[in-house]
């Protein structure tokens, strides 16, 4: 991929509230250890929110690592291991009841939801978003 | 002196046409001149990958048949690349400088080749490539016959026969009631004037263009040009015959294709045992990496510039397509030179073996710019003049150019005539002026446009036109462009995933333009 710095923006929030939102609502309650569906949406929606907001963050300084190659492009692996550390970090801010309090958030049942939700991202936004959206890798990932 | 040109001319075309006088037709005109009359309201000129691509995206918005038009010489639209490819040393079964996603029978570029490879030969190791590439894998390619086989799929699913028009377009002109007349010499003879309201053309290189200096030699030495080859020429006979005797050969140029016959060459040599010393010669030899800016900067070492692609990638659709857009002029130009010109792949087995038969003394570079090129005994006498103005002479058997193809559009008579009497007008690379939308600057007829891609189009807002993506990209453009201006409906959500479908599941088109 050969994101900017909008289009990353752009990619992430669409994603979150379409990929991300029908995978929680859908597959979220059979995760393995799921626990009760009120808990899995309450801890589910505020993760989304973080993925959002935090990752917009992330994406600044993303964009900046992106200057250094010459290529101005973003690796597959890379758009995949990051869930790795964006995971880790989402833990903790939820963890701390933000952006709401949650029902105690133990490390395995998030990272199966975090997890999933992620590759669910990462898989449509490497090839099958185009098939929608003809334009889109060509705008560097935006939509509009 | 040479022998007069007596091969005759099409029965019903005069040497000089009198359509061809005028920069405006009118059908009355047309009419007398007794061409068959053909109305299509949208025409691809070249009948290659370039116009494949358009006939793609007016099938996907519904574009019927009685409609539709391409126009040009080739049976297959991939035959003048597989041409190209082939004479360059990269036949079917060698890999292309291309990305997976490039996929130029699909403009969605998924599953691009390397996962349609994986599922095809039940083996994963290419998908996994595009996962890790290039951080851990060196960027996956298809191979040519991948390619050429998806095409055809393709021109098959298109009912490319039924709006293929066999021919040569001689000239393009206005109509005075808006659009054009196409003046096509058919291959069966015939003289066609075709009506077009929209026009794309996509001819390609005017041709393939050998070093100055080696044009004037073989001028001068009919009976040694078997010595020189342009890379892009059949050349066969040189690997041939080096196979019967000891050799020098001189390689000119450090793009792609040198390293790809390079390649030929050290690999006979290696599995043949030719007995060759392959001497490289570079004008600009680049020994670091190119760029004082930390984040402008390109691999760079022993002679070759290195970049995946021919430019980088994000020319294609990210920051640098919108940098480059943003620009104009002479700006334009030097940004594209700096991001592209003379580079090839940093492929690890290429680099590898010019290092191991730099060492056995088979491979030899050189740097400098070629003063003088004359004939001697059984071979071929180069003056080199080095950076510091030294000459030094060079005798080989052969000399390879690997300088590239013609890249001057008023070489060809018909973009040279667009220049001419169309209104076309040459940017500042030298090449044809077209607009962001990809529409040929100043050729526009009342409601009609004139369109155009590939590599021609250098020097626009669009850096890699001259590729698979960029092809497509400028029929996108195109496509959205004749949207706009109410020719066509928008290649919207919608329409574009029942295309996919279709595509998927190889469904073709009937002759009013819907899916089967």
């Amino acid at each position: 991929m050969t994101p900017t710095l909008l289009g990353r923006l752009q990619t992430r929030w669409v994603m979150v509230w379409t990929v991300g939102l029908v995978w929680l609502l859908l597959v979220g309650p059979f995760l393995p250890f799921a626990g009760p569906v009120a808990g899995v949406y309450r801890t589910g929606l505020a993760t989304l929110v973080v993925v959002a907001v935090v990752g917009t963050a992330w994406e600044f300084v993303y964009h900046a690592l992106q200057q250094l190659r010459w290529d101005k492009d973003w690796p597959t692996l890379l758009g995949l291991v990051l869930g790795v550390t964006e995971g880790v970090v989402a833990h903790r801010i939820v963890s701390a009841g933000i952006p709401w309090s949650t029902p105690p958030v133990d490390a395995v049942p998030f990272a199966w939801q975090f997890g999933s939700v992620w590759i669910a991202i990462w898989l449509v936004t490497n090839g099958p978003i185009r098939i929608l959206f003809p334009r889109w890798r060509f705008a560097g990932g935006r939509f509009w | 002196m040479p022998a007069a040109d007596t091969t005759p001319l099409p029965d019903r075309v005069p040497a000089v046409d009198p359509l061809e006088q005028k920069s405006l037709l009118d059908e009355v005109t047309v009419r007398r001149s007794g061409r068959r009359i053909l109305r299509r309201r949208f025409v691809t000129i070249g009948a290659g990958l370039g116009s494949l691509a358009m006939v793609h995206l007016w099938r996907l918005a519904g574009v019927a048949d009685r409609d539709l038009c391409a126009i040009g010489p080739l049976d297959a639209p991939s035959d003048t690349y597989e041409y190209l490819a082939t004479n360059s040393q990269i036949p079917r079964h060698e890999r292309l400088r291309s990305d997976s996603g490039s996929t130029i029978d699909a403009i969605w570029g998924w599953p691009g080749y390397a996962l349609r490879e994986s599922v095809a030969e039940v083996d994963p190791r290419q998908a996994a490539r595009v996962l890790t590439e290039p951080l851990m894998a060196e960027f996956f390619t298809p191979t040519a016959g991948q390619v050429y086989r998806s095409v055809d799929r393709e021109t098959a699913r298109l009912g490319w026969d039924r709006v293929h028009l066999s021919g040569w377009v001689r000239r393009i002109r206005r109509a005075d009631a808006g659009g054009y007349w196409i003046l096509v010499d058919g291959t069966d003879g015939e003289s066609l004037a075709v009506a077009a309201e929209h026009v794309h053309v996509a001819i390609g290189y005017p041709g393939v263009a050998l070093l100055p200096d080696l044009q004037a030699f073989r001028a001068r030495h009919p009976e040694a040009g078997f010595r020189i080859a342009n890379a892009y020429e059949p050349h066969g006979h040189l690997y041939d015959e080096l196979r019967r005797r000891r050799a020098t050969v001189l390689v000119r140029g450090s793009g792609i294709v040198a390293s790809r016959v390079l390649q030929r060459l050290l690999d006979d040599v290696e599995q043949v045992g030719l007995d060759v010393e392959v001497v490289h010669l570079f004008r600009n030899y680049v020994d670091a990496p190119q760029g004082a800016s930390r984040r402008f900067r390109r691999r760079g070492g022993g002679g070759f510039a290195y970049q995946a692609f021919n430019y980088p990638k994000a020319c294609w659709g990210g920051q640098l397509r919108d940098r480059l857009e943003a620009t104009d002029g002479a700006e334009r130009a030097d940004l594209i030179d700096r991001m592209g010109g003379t580079n090839t792949a940093p492929r690890r087995s290429w680099r590898r073996q010019l290092r191991r038969h730099g060492r056995t003394g088979t491979y030899r570079q050189m740097c400098g710019v070629v003063a003088s090129v004359e004939a001697v005994d059984d071979g071929i006498r180069t003056t080199i003049r080095r950076a510091d103005g030294r000459l030094e002479s060079l005798d080989t058997a052969y000399v390879l150019d690997a300088t590239g193809l013609q890249a001057d559009p008023t070489t060809h008579p018909l973009y040279a005539d667009l220049i001419a009497r169309c209104g076309a007008r040459r940017n500042p690379k030298g090449r044809l002026a077209v607009e962001p939308s990809f529409e040929v600057c100043g050729t526009r007829s009342g409601t009609g446009r004139m369109y155009a891609s590939g590599a021609m189009t250098l020097g626009g807002a669009y850096a890699g036109v001259d590729s698979f993506l960029g092809l497509q990209y400028a029929a996108l453009r195109a496509a959205d462009d004749m949207a706009e201006a109410g020719a066509l409906p928008r290649i919207g959500p919608l329409r574009s995933a029942r295309g996919w479908w279709g595509w998927a599941r190889n469904r073709s088109y009937d002759s009013d333009g819907s899916m089967r």
